[in-house]
């Protein structure tokens, strides 16, 4: 009798399944498939044919992709430590008892968050432009004598990507910082105070140790965030001045849909771009097993 | 003793210095983008930081340039079926993963989660060539259709129904109540606040998608706020008190959602890490 009701309540929770299953069939799987084919293939007078591997032997020999694949590694290896240590610094503030107007604090600290990435993109780009705001303020503070054209410089252009990216994700990793801290009992802390432990014993030996499993989501999610990183390039530099700002992502873009279209050729890119993620989620769970 | 409380102050008037820093610079760009709505767009280039008069203006140069109100009924009518759609989706396949386990199902859910690690330009170019191929660029619904079953949203959901008893579940059926039913008048109300951090997340998620409405749409009848902005913003000469203004218009409703739920906001975005 048992045995047979639960059978009949499984249809059911295939037909629950179902739609979020089909859709994502068609929409994510059929052109994941899809993508991975014609990553093998160049097109060949109106139709594409199997190349083999020329797609990605043709990216070790291309510039602008090695370019891209670099700019994109820089990005990341400078900006996700640095927003991280900056969120969970804020974060363990946050989170001190003696803290007053803490909603104050949270709220304005979340806010960039809410930002569309053109929104703020375009708001940075505006700020460091030629006649932007950063221009006035250090010529009336007589640091500038004229103003200075950051987004053509190519080291300033690419500080300017990460210092807005940091000001846009900072926030956003605060909140997840935050929820764990609030999670590790308040004895905890206050046992180790009485032990006469400080405030950055305490942070190495409690905080840190608590929020691993954390710290590595946050890690994942930001360099996976870099890797595809699109709509902040587009809108700040439109990848210039002469590619020196261009990510991967953006490259697929323009492979894509800007130059004439090689749908073979930006595929392959794409599941390069797959194949670094794999590898980096493989390192850093295996750096953080390591440490225990 | 003295020397302590001494220390002790200085460390907290250093964490206030600091942290007021912090949110200054956060809070910049928002009272920068308001101030630049309401200055002509040479007084914003020349650096003046206070409020203007000419907010009326910069409306009227944005509604020449562009049929502002259109975009702006374009990026709700799609955001608001999004979430509509994705949240009754998603939350319909968590509750299936979840209270319907069998090893299947959980071959599936693992396909569900492994797929996040797919970037998006893995698949635009076939998802392009459906569209094109079904004669459905330049349409709303093709900028919905690939991302409603969102494999973190289904995710959330599995999270959070477990905290829903099954006994209750159970009990209802035992009443002689379907399995439909039970889903859609017993189990969704008393999740209310799930459905909210849900419904948030899916409506942050299309109100600031790009790249993929960059690709589809081609008229301007069709445009959303981020190509609005996006273009406005590559313009030959570009009005920055007119751009200043459209910024905001793009940015407020979500600001609103954020000051309004912001409990339900965050629990929706740490809802991922539980």
């Amino acid at each position: 009798m048992k045995k047979r009701k639960g059978i009949s309540y499984d249809k059911y929770g295939w037909i629950f399944i179902s739609l979020a299953f089909t859709l994502y069939l068609i929409f994510t799987i059929y052109p994941a498939v899809e993508s991975l084919m014609l990553a093998f293939q160049s097109p060949a007078g109106g139709e594409y044919e199997f190349v083999g591997m020329k797609n990605f032997i043709r990216m070790f020999n291309d510039k602008i992709f090695l370019q891209s694949l670099f700019n994109t590694f820089l990005y990341m290896i400078i900006q996700v430590p640095l927003m991280l240590a900056a969120a969970l610094f804020i974060a363990t503030l946050l989170n001190s008892k003696a803290l007053r107007l803490k909603g104050f604090f949270r709220t304005s600290i979340f806010l960039p968050c809410v930002t569309s990435l053109v929104a703020y993109s375009i708001l940075f780009k505006m700020m460091f432009s030629i006649d932007g705001i950063v221009n006035q303020v250090l010529m009336h503070l007589g640091v500038l004598s004229q103003p200075y054209q950051y987004l053509q410089d190519s080291a300033w252009a690419r500080a300017i990507i990460i210092i807005a990216m940091i000001w846009r994700w900072t926030g956003y990793n605060v909140i997840f910082y935050l929820a764990a801290l609030q999670n590790i009992p308040k004895e905890t802390f206050e046992a180790a105070r009485v032990d006469g432990a400080n405030v950055f014993q305490i942070f190495r030996k409690i905080t840190i140790p608590q929020l691993k499993p954390i710290i590595l989501l946050t890690t994942i999610m930001s360099t996976n965030g870099t890797l595809q990183l699109f709509d902040e390039t587009m809108n700040i530099t439109q990848g210039g001045p002469a590619n020196a700002t261009i990510t991967v992502s953006h490259y697929i873009y323009n492979q894509s849909f800007v130059y004439a279209p090689d749908f073979g050729y930006a595929s392959a890119i794409s599941y390069m771009v797959v194949f670094i993620m794999i590898i980096l989620a493989i390192i850093q769970f295996g750096v953080s097993g390591k440490e225990d | 003793m003295q020397n302590g409380r001494l220390k002790k102050y200085v460390m907290s008037a250093v964490m206030y210095v600091f942290l007021i820093i912090i949110v200054a610079i956060s809070i910049f760009p928002f009272y920068w983008m308001l101030s630049g709505a309401t200055n002509v767009s040479a007084d914003i280039t020349s650096g003046v930081i206070g409020f203007g008069r000419a907010l009326k203006e910069n409306w009227m140069n944005l509604n020449a340039s562009a049929d502002i109100l259109q975009v702006f009924w374009n990026t709700i009518k799609t955001t608001g079926i999004y979430t509509v759609l994705a949240i009754l989706i998603c939350s319909m396949a968590g509750y299936g993963f979840e209270k319907y386990r069998s090893k299947g199902k959980n071959i599936v859910y693992s396909m569900f989660l492994l797929s996040m690690m797919i970037p998006f330009s893995a698949q635009m170019i076939p998802l392009f060539k459906m569209a094109a191929k079904a004669d459905m660029l330049d349409s709303h619904l093709t900028i919905m259709l690939p991302t409603l079953a969102m494999p973190f949203l289904v995710f959330f959901f599995r999270q959070n129904f477990q905290s829903y008893p099954t006994e209750l579940i159970e009990a209802a059926r035992v009443d002689g109540a379907n399995e439909f039913t039970i889903f859609f008048r017993l189990v969704m109300a008393p999740m209310k606040s799930t459905f909210a951090a849900a419904a948030i997340y899916a409506f942050m998620k299309q109100w600031n998608n790009y790249l993929w409405p960059l690709i589809v749409i081609q008229s301007n009848e069709k445009k959303t706020f981020t190509l609005l902005l996006s273009s406005l913003s590559s313009a030959y000469y570009v009005d920055y008190g007119q751009l200043m203004l459209a910024i905001i218009l793009a940015t407020l409703p979500i600001i609103i959602v954020f000051l309004t739920m912001q409990k339900q906001f965050v629990e929706g975005i740490v809802g991922s890490s539980k």
